[in-house]
């Protein structure tokens, strides 16, 4: 293809060539590096939790009055659920994962160390909770009834035995032997043994360094006057139980009040919504940049079309083809969308230090910018098309005639 | 001239529709995104209480571990322990002070209708009232001396009065909060705080208190607060271990009238925290800080990263559809060049072909920014559907709706002053040859 002509051109009309190179060199920063934003959110959203989260919710209930009876309050509430038809599994828990609220305490392996091993967040819960969670034991067993042991609010925990998920352990027994070993919660003593290994289980923040790290502390302790049920259903029958729960509930001790029905389903929507809208509205300068760039390449297209429609027709009455006059606005667009996307590799690199500098944000990878590389010659190509047609419709006939 | 310009201009722009078109729906999609994102990230770090932000200081003490900073930067905790907020109080040695935190307590409605609910609310001294002056629909705050006494009253906020009482003046009434009645002594107008300022550590975009009760009577509820509470190491069994604790719960604000009561109560703080060690506590370098109020709203993050990185892509997003005009319009002006020679021709300036091509960019500036304004306000009502959080800052106010319109024109006009200065250049003469 003939290049050279092309080139020197567009060499006599620069400021264009700039002006088109330049939007698309942005096009190409803004949208490698809203893209790799985006796609990081959707993979943190699309983390697992280690619960059953279709068919688990969650609800509050706090005591009103002197002689609220915390204790016995938890103990009906447990019994009056595991009784109920469609009720899987019940059990009481501070938090839960997704939830945004919950405690967290540091772990060691030697008592009074300096800095803990790692830190990891507590669900005190009771010899149901495995089940209730629905998540998989790998090693060892679940609490015993017996182990629970009843605790004022505002008491140390100190539990003899725990149940960790596999990364918590993996973080604190490298060699994968966390089951039977022996660690110290805050600054310990006494110990705790690990009793038993979950699968998975993640902590109640999303943006958590350690999410992976959870505990399973056997306690039955209420905050105050107030408790927390997690209450997994048979398949499918969520919504019908948690309707059910609320009124059978409410009505069983009316010393009291229960709080909003939660699936884990609205838990993880809430969880992650920042994220979402994020992806969203970069979404949307995505959808809108591209279509600007698409727009402006038609606009300067066509002006040049029209520009050079004495040209065309001579070069058509000179025994050019129709495909020769849409090779030459198609070559030509290439060769501007080349220099503005490789200005615009530099930018890109340039727009992801700035990211990482700031806010800490990990490299563009690599195969960002040679896939955009493709999307924008394709969007040039695309959009020049309309008026490469048009010019290559022009009749020979043009040139003969004045202006 | 001008209007006679803006005619032509406007004459201009309906010649060629279509070019015209794009132009416009660039300006207003560029200036749409960036306004959008501006005000909310305007809106999020405005300062709350201009008329004495300076006045108003958040108290940090740096009492953690001696091994191990609060935050991995070395700042002190974000709040304080009860026992010193106990101890700056009765020191009382700012012109105002309280420390405050948050408190859910159930509510069981006189009116049997209405089934028992939850509500979150704040305890503090009076002195709150005075420091972040929200205005009183009825009634007014409890008084020092009610402080002292762990009188049984409460301040209702506008919402929770609109629940019990259908928002009237329930001043004097009773309202029975986790089995204990407390007298109502004061009910706030509606409290539009963009961020809640005075308590970052648990959400600066929450729903608004819904009650306030003196700090001493809510302490007597022997109840933990609702909000965010951090140790770093076991505060022991029980309530009193746990008020004797270094764990950290509480917000401490004071309110200092002058540079010199700064430096004295610095002072004050400093000498506090030595007399302390003393005791055994505070191990780590002194490390108190004094943050007035804007400074504590950027310590604290209030305008997250997000925003920030959104707000500086969409005015990147911006440059983009600047470049796209300059483009649009150098095209549109060079058609024009044959128009131009012939008004040079007949004795028009440089200046006065200059002046026209302005006036004709800045009404494509002019139409896209009220376009991008039509498009701001949905980019709001979106962000507000996106972020449930963000109600109280995701709105249009008078300046930003002026700075819309004027960067609107100005992005235009500066996009244009390239066309321009080329269209100003065609010699008259080569033009008017055929």
């Amino acid at each position: 293809m003939e290049i050279r002509p092309i080139f020197s051109a567009l060499m006599r009309s620069k400021v264009s060539m700039v002006l088109i190179g330049l939007q698309v060199a942005l096009t190409l920063a803004i949208v490698c590096n809203a893209l790799f934003i985006i796609s990081q959110r959707l993979e943190q959203m699309n983390r697992p939790s280690g619960m059953n989260e279709a068919d688990t919710f969650t609800f509050g209930s706090t005591g009103f009055g002197q002689g609220f009876d915390a204790f016995a309050t938890q103990a009906a509430d447990l019994a009056l659920l595991r009784q109920m038809p469609g009720v899987a599994a019940a059990a009481p828990t501070n938090s839960m994962p997704l939830s945004g609220g919950g405690w967290s305490t540091g772990v060691s392996l030697q008592p009074q160390q300096k800095t803990p091993t790692t830190s990891t967040t507590i669900y005190i819960v009771d010899s149901h909770a495995i089940d209730a969670f629905d998540t998989q034991l790998v090693a060892g067993r679940a609490f015993k009834p017996e182990e629970i042991e009843r605790k004022d609010f505002g008491d140390r925990l100190q539990p003899r035995v725990v149940i960790v998920s596999k990364a918590l352990g993996d973080a604190l027994f490298p060699n994968g032997d966390a089951l039977g070993k022996e660690v110290y919660l805050g600054e310990g003593p006494p110990t705790a043994t690990i009793v038993g290994v979950v699968d998975r289980l993640q902590q109640p923040w999303t943006n958590s360094d350690t999410i992976e790290n959870a505990m399973l502390v056997p306690a039955f302790m209420p905050y105050g006057t107030s408790t927390r049920y997690l209450v997994r259903t048979e398949p499918g029958r969520r919504d019908e139980v948690m309707k059910e729960v609320e009124v059978k509930l409410a009505e069983a001790n009316t010393g009291r009040i229960i709080g909003r029905m939660r699936s884990m389903e609205e838990t993880r929507r809430n969880a992650y919504s920042q994220d979402r809208a994020m992806a969203i509205i970069l979404g949307v300068v995505i959808v809108a940049l591209l279509g600007i760039t698409a727009l402006g390449i038609v606009g300067m297209a066509s002006f040049w079309v029209a520009q050079r429609t004495r040209q065309i027709g001579t070069r058509r009455a000179l025994g050019a083809t129709k495909a020769d006059i849409l090779r030459y606005f198609q070559t030509e667009n290439f060769i501007i969308t080349t220099f503005g996307l490789v200005l615009g590799a530099i930018l890109a690199y340039g727009f992801s230090l700035w990211l990482m500098d700031r806010y800490q944000s990990p490299r563009l990878p690599w195969h960002y910018v040679p896939i955009g590389f493709l999307c924008l010659w394709a969007l040039g190509q695309l959009a020049v098309l309309g008026p490469a047609l048009r010019a290559s419709r022009v009749p020979p006939a043009v040139a003969t005639r004045a202006v | 001239m001008f209007t006679y310009y803006l005619q032509l201009g406007i004459r201009s722009l309906r010649r060629n529709p279509i070019l015209t078109l794009l132009m416009v729906i660039g300006i207003a999609l560029g200036i749409a995104a960036s306004m959008t994102t501006l005000t909310v990230m305007y809106l999020m770090g405005s300062d709350p209480i201009p008329w004495k932000s300076d006045k108003l200081f958040y108290v940090q003490l740096d009492n953690w571990g001696v091994d191990d900073a609060f935050y991995d930067d070395g700042r002190p905790p974000d709040q304080v322990t009860y026992r010193d907020a106990k101890a700056l109080m009765e020191a009382g040695k700012a012109d105002k002070q309280s420390a405050m935190f948050k408190l859910n307590l159930p509510v069981q409605p006189e009116n049997a209708e209405i089934k028992p609910f939850q509500s979150l609310g704040r305890v503090a001294y009076s002195d709150f009232f005075g420091m972040f002056e929200p205005e009183f629909a009825f009634g007014g705050p409890w008084d020092r001396r009610q402080d002292a006494e762990h009188a049984r009253v409460v301040v209702l906020g506008k919402d929770l009065n609109e629940k019990l009482f259908g928002g009237a003046d329930s001043v004097g009434r009773t309202v029975r909060l986790s089995g204990t009645d407390y007298t109502i002594v004061g009910v706030l107008a509606e409290w539009n705080l963009r961020a809640k300022y005075y308590d970052l550590t648990n959400g600066a975009f929450n729903d608004p208190d819904e009650f306030f009760m003196p700090y001493t009577t809510g302490m007597d509820l022997r109840q933990r607060s609702t909000g965010n509470n951090s140790c770093f190491r076991s505060p022991g069994d029980g309530w009193d271990s746990y008020l004797d604790s270094d764990c950290v719960w509480q917000q401490f604000w004071v309110q200092l009238d002058s540079p010199e009561r700064v430096a004295e109560y610095k002072g004050f703080l400093d000498s506090y925290v030595n007399e302390q060690k003393k005791l055994g506590r505070f191990e780590r370098p002194l490390n108190n800080r004094l943050s007035d109020v804007n400074t504590w709203m950027a310590d604290q993050r209030v305008v997250s990263r997000d925003v920030e990185v959104q707000t500086g892509l969409a005015f990147a997003f911006l440059a983009v559809c600047l470049v796209n005009t300059i483009g649009l319009l150098l095209a549109k002006f060079s058609r024009k060049a044959g128009e131009i020679g012939l008004r040079r021709a007949l004795g028009a300036s440089r200046r006065d072909v200059f002046a026209q091509y302005i006036i004709e960019s800045g009404v494509v500036g002019l139409t896209g920014g009220v376009l991008g304004l039509l498009l701001t306000g949905l980019g709001l009502i979106g962000v507000r559907a996106l972020y449930s959080q963000y109600k109280t800052v995701a709105q249009l106010d008078w300046t930003m709706v002026l700075l819309t319109v004027v960067l609107a024109i100005v992005a235009a006009i500066i996009a244009g002053l390239y066309p321009t200065w080329r269209a100003c250049r065609v010699q008259p003469a080569a033009q008017l040859k055929i």
